[in-house]
């Protein structure tokens, strides 16, 4: 029983971390993820992802609750962030009051926010109703834009839109000369953080989990020393490095899904409420943020 | 006259009702673990096919035609749509949220 006790103190201790907010620092122009016990000493931002305010049902009636939970935890990290990312599926069904709800709850960090949508954020109107409320200021003319902060140069882009029969995540042609023309000219020595919703790499092309025309995005950003991407969809934690390029999936702040081909398909994982805290972020935090994995993340990131 | 004519229009309506044809039949499709089942469904030009969505996460239906011949409203748990398939030929179809869901409606 004491053991029992001990981990229950200890997962109230990382529920903190309840619903996965991420926690990056730039250090030397390399960003890292960093765990609650690690002091920041450069700008750090942080990521949530799949929100889905407005899914109700097993395993998490509660999405208000879970985003709720992760914003505190991302308000109450130890290093200040200077913003925060939301890397898509704010909402469930794009709905107003699920945007209301979101965006409600989402001010509470008191961060500067940025978001890009996800398939459920575009459902009825090819997402204007997603950008005009969550993408005002950047005035992205598409659902993507970039800015620069804290010596970083941020790119959001939309994959979700006109997607096609049979096919994973889509940028398209107008994006990716957007692309070629905001990254045309830039110091290689400038860190990149790229941040959209769909993984820009081929994680599960049978579940559609990847970007159909990733690579020419991919190599635009190849020259540059220090490339970050940030994605969400998959509700659960991938990493994969490629040269300079780091990946980075983050988890859902709703629901778990299955590892890839691990179940018949990517629907919501039933677990039961002790569990389902720890798969949306709280027992692994210390594989997310722990040594090896920052690790695995710190090495090409600098090269 | 008028009463005529209402008695003549139910005459008729009954007729329609009682009568076998073609445009009556319907068929469905089931959606549930991100899969439409039947994957090919074969049916006679005229039919009624309706997508039900029985999977916890919504889902929509579009044609693969571009432009789309036909498309849903996305489907929430237990939502439906219904499109009467008129023209015979092949007819793929995919998932809008999930583009790696598809099917096929075969009309003869
Ligand atoms: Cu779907």
């Amino acid at each position: 029983m004491s053991d029992n006790e001990i981990g229950r103190r200890g997962a109230l201790r990382c529920m903190l971390w309840a619903g996965s907010g991420v926690i990056w620092t730039v250090s030397g122009g390399v960003p890292r993820a960093l765990g609650d016990t690690q002091p920041a000493d450069g700008f750090t931002f942080a990521q949530v992802s799949d929100s889905h305010i407005g899914f109700a049902r097993e395993p998490n009636m509660d999405t208000p609750g879970t985003f709720a939970a992760a914003i505190a935890a991302v308000r109450a990290a130890p290093a200040r962030p200077a913003l925060l990312l939301h890397t898509g599926d704010v909402s469930h069904l794009s709905r107003p009051d699920e945007f209301d709800a979101a965006e409600k709850i989402m001010a509470g960090a008191g961060l500067d926010t940025h978001a890009v949508p996800g398939e459920h954020d575009v459902i009825e109107d090819g997402g204007a109703a997603f950008m005009a409320r969550f993408q005002s200021r950047e005035r992205g003319k598409g659902g993507y834009y970039s800015f620069d902060q804290g010596g970083v140069h941020f790119v959001g882009l939309n994959n979700v839109i006109d997607l096609r029969a049979g096919g994973m995540g889509h940028l398209g042609a107008d994006q990716l000369a957007w692309l070629a023309d905001d990254l045309r000219g830039r110091a290689a020595s400038q860190p990149i953080v790229v941040f959209a919703h769909i993984p820009l790499w081929s994680v599960y092309p049978e579940w559609g989990w990847g970007t159909e025309d990733s690579a020419q995005a991919l190599g635009l950003l190849r020259r540059f020393g220090s490339v970050t991407v940030l994605n969400g969809h998959i509700h659960q934690v991938m990493q994969k490095v490629e040269g300079t390029l780091a990946f980075h999936t983050a988890r859902s702040t709703a629901f778990p899904q299955p590892a890839p081909g691990a179940a018949a398909s990517p629907g919501p994982m039933k677990v039961e409420a002790p569990r389902l805290r720890a798969m949306l972020g709280v027992a692994s935090i210390s594989q997310v943020f722990g040594r090896s994995e920052l690790a695995i993340i710190d090495t090409p990131l600098g090269a | 006259m008028i009463l005529l004519n209402r008695r003549d229009a139910a005459t008729l309506l009954l007729a329609q009702l009682l009568a076998p044809r073609a445009e009556a039949a319907a068929a469905e499709v089931v959606i549930d673990n991100f899969t439409f089942t039947p994957a090919t469904l074969n049916v006679a030009a005229g039919t009624t096919v309706t997508f039900r969505n029985r999977d916890d996460i919504p889902h929509s239906v579009v044609s693969a035609l571009r432009p789309p011949a036909f498309r849903s409203k996305v489907m929430d748990t237990d939502d439906s749509f219904a499109f009467v398939f008129d023209r015979p030929g092949r007819w793929d179809y995919f998932c809008g949220l999930h583009p790696h869901m598809q099917g096929t409606i075969v009309v003869t």
